[in-house]
């Protein structure tokens, strides 16, 4: 069954769009949109030094986004804000990884792949690969989904309850540079964040809670995926963009329901 | 025996010490206020209770398992971020529904457990944090500038609510609060701190003090007299030498 590059391209959409969902949600929620693009721009770089290392793509991008997202969290807030520094390290590292994937002479890349996503390339080993990651970020937005929010609600207030938001701020970064990492293949570096935003803000509408709003995500997501795969295979169109398209569709349905009080 | 006791506390951050030396003890029951301008770092010792903020220096000593209730300055949640108020309030502990009611109850907000956080009044949502801080029996409340955005009346009320609070569960009350004529009537003790404590003692005893009218001026005295008239108002607005004066505190 897994033969089939539909059904792997399936597997891997839909994977990476029910992890995104409630990470997706915390992005939302703590205003951290800008955040989770920097750090996917980010793995660019990631990228070209995994191709240069012969190293896996996956790893590469992970540490770059790690350390991209663990160096912003460092800086913020001394002599720049947030939204200055990431501006300034993602797109320098997106502008390195590419110049770097340049100078690779050796081999033949495919720069629109990395940037778009190369959904029905996906083989056996990316999808255990994916699935792996899409497992871990799961286990951990499930595990710690208490602690996160009330450290998203008010740092004093964690700590008030034996909670180090600190911490909590760690895994969610862990969790956006794994996300980011298994993402590449399926919308590509510049998608990623939408992968993450529009699921997670076109089910605020329908949710009556926080996990509500990341299960519906999950469903819109999943949805996304399978139907932008199966579009994209009709229409001959780009699989990744095809996927963020129909979520963009859902939200523009969405935002014209009526909030539930 | 004391809730919380600290002994030589110094705090600061990145190197700036903020409070210097700092010894005080909490015993069960009492209401304390700690007053001082900003910056004074009174908001850092709550912090620094609470576990929030490590001490440079200096020794914290808890009664075993003790029971904190920490409602904090500022929370602002979103419509960003759908929550109700049974919702808010099991975040962190699994308690039933109908602890959350009792809890809402004695905060003096009834029937809001179904309601959306984000679609509440400041006065209500100051009492559902009130409300989750009282779930679980504290004996101890923390409270930081927690009338942050309510009127004077709303703050006022709120603190009404505290008293209460304090009355039916016996629970002590640590509490930091800028407007202190309305606090102050309400403390069983007052810390005054700016960088160092200044003074303490009763109510009536810090406001005479020196060291609080240098920092504060004598003009607080004033609306402290105020606020006791307003406690027991009786339609006195018909009185020509009041008007003026509550014209001014509303614009304030």
């Amino acid at each position: 069954m897994l033969d089939d590059f539909m059904i792997r391209a399936t597997l891997a959409g839909v994977g990476v769009a029910l992890a995104a969902a409630p990470l997706g949600c915390f992005v939302v929620w703590r205003r951290m949109a800008y955040f989770g693009d920097a750090t996917a721009h980010a793995a660019m770089l990631g990228v070209a030094i995994a191709l240069a290392l012969e190293l896996s793509i996956f790893v590469g991008a992970m540490s770059i986004a790690l350390l991209m997202a663990v160096t912003v969290s460092f800086l913020a807030g001394k002599n720049y804000a947030m939204d200055t520094l990431l501006g300034v390290l993602a797109h320098s590292a997106l502008a390195f990884g590419l110049v770097a994937a340049s100078f690779l002479t050796g081999m033949r890349i495919d720069l629109m792949a990395y940037l778009f996503g190369d959904l029905l390339a996906v083989s056996h080993s990316d999808l255990a690969v994916i699935w792996l990651g899409v497992l871990a970020v799961i286990v951990m937005t499930v595990w710690r989904w208490s602690p996160l929010l009330i450290s998203t609600l008010n740092a004093e207030l964690a700590y008030a309850s034996g909670i180090n938001p600190k911490r909590e701020q760690l895994f969610l970064t862990v969790s956006l540079a794994i996300t980011v990492a298994v993402a590449i293949k399926v919308v590509g570096i510049l998608l990623i964040a939408a992968l993450l935003i529009i699921p997670a803000a076109a089910a605020r509408n329908l949710a009556w809670s926080p996990s509500s709003m990341a299960l519906i995500a999950a469903v819109i997501g999943a949805f996304s995926a399978s139907a932008g795969l199966g579009g994209a295979y009709l229409l001959d169109t780009p699989a990744g963009p095809s996927i963020v398209c129909v979520a963009a569709l859902i939200f523009a349905v969405l935002i014209t329901v009526k909030r539930p009080t | 025996m004391s809730l919380v006791k600290v002994q030589g506390l110094t705090l600061g951050y990145g190197g700036k010490i903020v409070l210097r030396d700092v010894t005080l003890a909490i015993d069960s029951g009492e209401i304390v206020t700690i007053v001082g301008p900003n910056g004074s770092g009174k908001t850092s010792l709550l912090k620094a209770i609470i576990g929030a903020l490590q001490p440079i220096s200096g020794k914290m000593h808890y009664k075993p398992r003790l029971k904190l209730g920490y409602v904090p300055q500022k929370l602002h949640i979103g419509p960003t971020l759908p929550i109700t108020v049974l919702g808010f309030m099991r975040l962190t502990d699994s308690v039933s529904k109908k602890e959350c009611s009792a809890a809402l109850d004695k905060a003096g907000v009834p029937d809001l457990l179904n309601r959306q956080m984000s679609q509440l009044s400041g006065g209500q949502f100051q009492r559902v944090l009130l409300a989750r801080a009282l779930i679980g029996d504290p004996e101890l409340l923390l409270l930081d500038e927690a009338t942050q955005g309510l009127d004077q009346s709303g703050s006022a009320s709120f603190y009404r609510q505290i008293e209460e609070v304090r009355a039916s569960t016996g629970c002590a009350v640590l509490m930091i609060s800028h407007e202190l004529h309305v606090v102050m009537s309400a403390s069983d003790r007052v810390i005054c701190v700016n960088g160092h404590i200044c003074c303490e003692g009763s109510p009536s005893i810090v406001a005479s003090a020196p060291e609080y009218k240098a920092l504060f001026g004598s003009g607080t005295e004033g609306a402290l007299a105020l606020y006791r008239h307003e406690h027991n108002h009786q339609h006195d607005c018909l009185d020509p030498m009041h008007s003026p004066v509550s014209d001014n505190r509303s614009d304030s």
